[in-house]
């Protein structure tokens, strides 16, 4: 188990998700979970033993690490990557719950069943409509607080987003004020001003898809009180044209993403 | 032989899960598993190296690390992991023997040999205590151990060949302290699911026996 276990799980999420939620997967796996794992551990690797203190005091290292490093900068983004990835399963779940009930409908030989076999069931790739709409939403209301509250954390952690060369130090058993030299700063800040660049692009996608959610969300209610006073049938054809070109646009995205990835 | 075979095995009991055990299922592979391999293993990876003690008596430091750290904190939890997980397996093997049953006698003797019903129900059962169980277990036997949950930045040691007291410090205390309260908020949630599912599935064979006794009744 793994970050590549994780992109798995996630990648079957892809499939039922709008054009911007195809690109989120792709900036979080590509510009933040790879960047971590090929290059920021090797970063932070060796962050305790390369941390010096001017003393000879044992204990005096371990207790200045402690205190300016509560919690280390590559942890609270492997934790940040975990939460902001869960709330996909919700839609997931969502999704195999819908399609073990159509499953049941088939077994049970349901006449307004409409698939020829199981198969096309697995296959078969759900609109964003009704309760789905609901939970996608959802999803994507929590990965904004996930993304919000871990960037707060990390702010009000470390003073900033800059790793200070030299941090001065009296904690017991320290003796006085001692000077401690942290390892690679310039290299660490360059990487944290990274991952908060592309967490807030992360952000800003998320917020453009929920209003390109909330936009579609109202404008189908608009055209469906349209609908019931005018011409149903002609509405409806426009619709159906409208939603093929929709799943054309999407499929050639998921295609460029698939690209990507691979 | 790693983490893999044992996210397989839980992938592998999921197909014959209710939909709580599924969300079970989901927890320990994100929160516990995933957590554990790629944060929760490093904070711990140098912690002998990095615990140091205020003296240069040769053995010292060795002695007080082994009497306040008789088993690692990363182990104990490795272990509750494999101890919980691997509860789902009778489910597995049961399915695996009705299947063969099946096989053997060459006719169909159950509706579905994956449906939670007959022994199968009670077999499944048993896991969820047992998966329950060693949640607590564990957790009573880390707090036992350790003496709550809290890592301190400093223990005091006077075991020979430690002259007098000597005061020794740990290696991210807090980092690791943030981390066990994380692994038993995860725990307890895990246990409480088995504890949901094991209710739910309980109030499901209660409700359909007395509706099977109320229609034999009208009969």
């Amino acid at each position: 188990m793994d970050w590549g276990a994780l992109h798995t799980i996630l990648g079957g999420v892809n499939k039922h998700s709008t054009s911007i939620g195809k690109i989120w997967l792709t900036v979080l796996f590509i510009f933040r979970i790879m960047i971590l794992v090929v290059a920021a551990e090797r970063v932070w690797g060796d962050e305790q033993d390369d941390f010096i203190c001017n003393t000879l005091q044992p204990g005096c290292k371990n207790v200045c690490y402690d205190h300016f490093f509560p919690i280390s900068h590559i942890r609270l983004w492997a934790l940040q990557l975990i939460f902001v990835s869960t709330p996909a399963l919700l839609v997931a779940m969502h999704v195999a719950y819908r399609r073990h009930e159509k499953k049941r409908q088939f077994r049970k030989g349901d006449q307004k069943c409409e698939y020829k076999d199981i198969e096309e069931i697995r296959r078969q790739r759900f609109r964003i409509e009704g309760s789905l709409w609901w939970t996608y939403t959802s999803s994507i209301f929590f990965r904004l607080v996930f993304e919000a509250v871990f960037m707060y954390a990390f702010y009000f952690m470390y003073d900033g987003f800059r790793m200070p060369r030299l941090m001065k130090c009296n904690a017991w058993p320290c003796p006085n004020t001692v000077d401690c030299f942290v390892s690679r700063p310039t290299e660490k800040t360059v990487f944290t001003i990274f991952m908060i660049a592309v967490s807030s692009i992360c952000i800003l996608l998320n917020v453009a898809e929920l209003c390109y959610l909330l936009t579609k969300f109202f404008l189908r209610r608009s055209k469906k009180g349209g609908n019931a006073k005018h011409h149903p049938n002609h509405e409806n054809k426009e619709e159906t044209k409208q939603n093929e070109m929709n799943e054309l646009i999407s499929d050639s995205c998921q295609n460029t993403v698939i690209g990507f990835s691979s | 032989m790693t983490w893999g075979f044992l996210c397989d095995l839980l992938s592998g009991v999921n197909k014959y899960s209710t939909g709580i055990g599924r969300i079970w299922v989901a927890v320990v592979l994100i929160f516990r598993l995933l957590v554990y391999i790629v944060a929760a293993e490093n904070i711990w990876k140098y912690e002998h190296d990095e615990f140091e003690c205020n003296i240069r008596q040769p053995g010292c430091e060795n002695v007080c690390f082994d009497h306040f750290f008789p088993v690692s904190h990363i182990r104990l939890w490795a272990l509750q992991l494999i101890m919980v997980s691997t509860s789902s397996l009778l489910v597995t093997f049961h399915v695996v023997y009705r299947e063969n049953r099946e096989k053997r006698h060459n006719q169909k003797l159950y509706k579905s040999p994956g449906e939670i019903d007959g022994g199968l129900l009670c077999t499944y059962l048993i896991s969820l205590v047992l998966k329950a169980g060693f949640e607590i277990v564990f957790l009573v036997l880390f707090y036992k151990l350790y003496n709550g949950f809290q890592v301190p930045h400093l223990v005091i040691c006077d075991i020979r060949p430690c002259p007098n007291t000597v005061d020794c410090y740990i290696s991210k205390p807090t980092e690791k302290t943030i981390f066990l309260y994380f692994l038993v908020a995860s725990s307890c949630l895990c246990a409480v699911l088995n504890v949901s599912e094991l209710s739910y599935l309980v109030c499901k064979c209660s409700v359909q026996r007395c509706l099977k006794r109320n229609i034999k009744k009208c009969q």
